[in-house]
């Protein structure tokens, strides 16, 4: 049996396979499909200091091998998510990463340490959520913005931080250096593109917020080009994802430098895409006879 | 009460009208556990297309269930193409399904694709029922159950073919018609008149309402309505639609 451990920042977990933030809630409602014991860790729904209603509907819709959604963070806010999710996850032997978003600096911070006495192992930071007006993607698509926010949180963290980049820029490397500057231990990425479809029978958008993020397969070779890039920029371990759905594409994302990898979109359409995904990598260690999978992190240069 | 992923099989498949298609489907365990007013996701052998289709089911037997649906993609185009004998994925039961525990005389009431999830509410219903069903046309699926099941049966159609001309108010206001408990699946427009109706008769209403939806089990808030309390789930007032729903007490929900 090959060794499947990866280590994010002195934090390690059994295998690479994380869920995408936003895309498995706290887990519960996965739990009736999936063993969470054999995930590397769960990756929560984004937590803010308060309770946020999020978008109008529709708020999803699919496309071509993907799917456009714009949620705008809907969430229950740090106090009822500290009193029921983290105690759910903890019942489970896997990591737990929760994902942080906010409004302004200060909104972050809030969460940043009120985190700071829970049982977590790690936080995201959500600088790229492409569907909120404020705050979100505001710090991720420019690199003072990414560096200041990422210093800013560093200093209040008591777990590692990870900060979720937006593929929506120009630059990606410059984007990764900057919050690698900034004090980041790890970086994600791509959160979602920015996309928009339009219901030619209604001829309206067919989000009520105009625009959403694109995600699932369509984008997949994009996001494991900037995990290439940014594999070559940093030092610092990297999470993959965009459009994982089977265990060879999380074997891609790895050859491309990412540490740990995970899987959004295609929890929609398989709910137990995560556990057969990291049986999958298991399988492909052994068949290929690779004694360690951190052999293959960013083999392919 | 669980829910499982299973890959089923296709028992038949027939077309009850234009575009409006029948399937019975054969479960392991989905079948036995379900009830009416609740769907199930059903996903596309397609690759290239994500996401499960939520689909009410229709009529429950032991180890089977049917779904009456129409086409109106090309994912439940697929689902059309299949044939006795084939593999189909699903998930299910989802959602929490109509209360069968209120007493006195029931009113069920189905506008077009809203129809075929009170066929089993109305088999399963213990007291009087009334069936009040709205067609666009002729081509009324699922007429002669309705009739078998329910005490009495009032058609709508639109275009006055048969019935009374118009929609499900149209025909409830023709034939006075009154009861103690609504329940409702249909377009939007028809559950928010159905609430002022049942409002203004003083009946308890209970809808099933829709909208697009990703995972269908809770997780990814797309399919959110709006609440008239602070939801204890959400935390704000928003409801899943695929969870807490898809049938709300009518007064529960901002439509």
């Amino acid at each position: 049996m090959a060794a499947t451990s990866v280590n994010l920042a002195g934090v390690t977990l059994k295998n690479p396979v994380m869920t995408a933030s936003g895309t498995f809630g706290s887990g519960a409602e996965f739990a009736e499909f999936v063993d969470l014991n054999k995930l590397g860790a769960v990756v929560t729904k984004g937590v803010a200091n308060v309770p946020w209603p999020g978008n109008p509907t529709p708020r999803i819709a699919e496309t071509a091998s993907g799917m456009i959604n714009a949620i705008g963070l809907q969430n229950p806010g740090i106090d009822l998510f500290c009193e029921r999710d983290i105690p759910f996850l903890k019942k489970y032997d896997t990591k737990i990463i929760v994902n942080v978003c906010g409004r302004s600096t200060e909104d972050y911070l809030e969460v940043v340490e009120r985190l700071g006495e829970q049982p977590v192992d790690m936080l995201e930071i959500n600088i790229s959520c492409p569907n909120v007006k404020e705050g979100g993607i505001a710090f991720g698509q420019k690199a003072e913005a990414a560096y200041a926010i990422t210093r800013a949180v560093k200093e209040k963290a008591k777990q590692p931080i990870i900060m979720k980049l937006s593929p929506n820029v120009t630059d990606i490397a410059e984007m990764a250096r900057a919050v690698e500057a900034g004090g980041a231990d790890v970086i994600s990425l791509i959160n979602t593109l920015t996309g928009m479809k339009i219901d030619i029978q209604k001829r309206c958008f067919a989000l009520a917020n105009k625009t959403g993020g694109l995600s699932g397969p369509a984008i997949k070779p994009v996001a494991v080009r900037m995990v290439y890039q940014v594999a070559q920029a940093v030092k610092v371990p990297i999470i993959g994802m965009g459009g994982i759905a089977t265990w060879e594409d999380a074997i891609e994302f790895i050859l491309a430098g990412a540490t740990g990898i995970s899987v959004g979109t295609a929890n929609f359409s398989n709910p137990r895409a995560t556990e057969e995904i990291a049986a999958g990598i298991e399988r492909y260690l052994d068949d290929n006879g690779i004694a360690d999978i951190n052999d293959l992190i960013g083999a392919v240069r | 009460m669980s829910t499982y992923k299973e890959t089923a099989s296709v028992v038949s498949q027939e077309t009850l009208a234009d575009g409006i298609c029948s399937m019975w489907i054969r479960t392991d365990r989905i079948a036995g556990e379900a009830k009416p007013g609740q769907f199930i996701s059903v996903y596309c052998k397609d690759g290239s297309r994500m996401l499960p289709r939520p689909i009410s089911i229709c009529e429950i037997q032991e180890d089977r269930l049917r779904i009456v649906y129409r086409i109106a993609g090309k994912g439940t185009a697929e689902f059309a193409s299949y044939t006795a004998g084939m593999d189909i994925e699903i998930a299910g039961p989802l959602g929490n399904g109509f209360p069968l525990d209120r007493e006195g005389t029931a009113v069920v009431v189905g506008g077009g694709i809203g129809v075929p999830p009170m066929l089993e509410l109305s088999k399963q219903l213990p007291g009087k029922k009334i069936a009040v069903m709205g067609y666009r046309n002729s081509q009324m699926f699922l007429k002669n159950q309705f009739e078998a099941a329910a005490d009495e049966v009032y058609i709508a159609t639109e275009d006055g073919s048969f019935g009374t001309k118009g929609n499900v108010i149209d025909a409830m206001k023709a034939n006075g018609i009154k009861a103690d408990v609504l329940y409702a699946c249909g377009p939007m427009p028809m559950l928010r008149a159905l609430k002022a109706y049942a409002e203004e008769n003083g009946m308890e209403a209970w809808i099933s309402l829709e909208e697009k939806m990703a995972c269908g089990i809770g997780a990814c808030l797309a399919c959110v309505c709006k609440s008239k309390e602070k939801d204890a789930h959400t935390n704000v007032n928003n409801k899943r639609i695929c969870k807490e729903g898809p049938v709300f007490n009518a007064q529960e929900v901002e439509i």
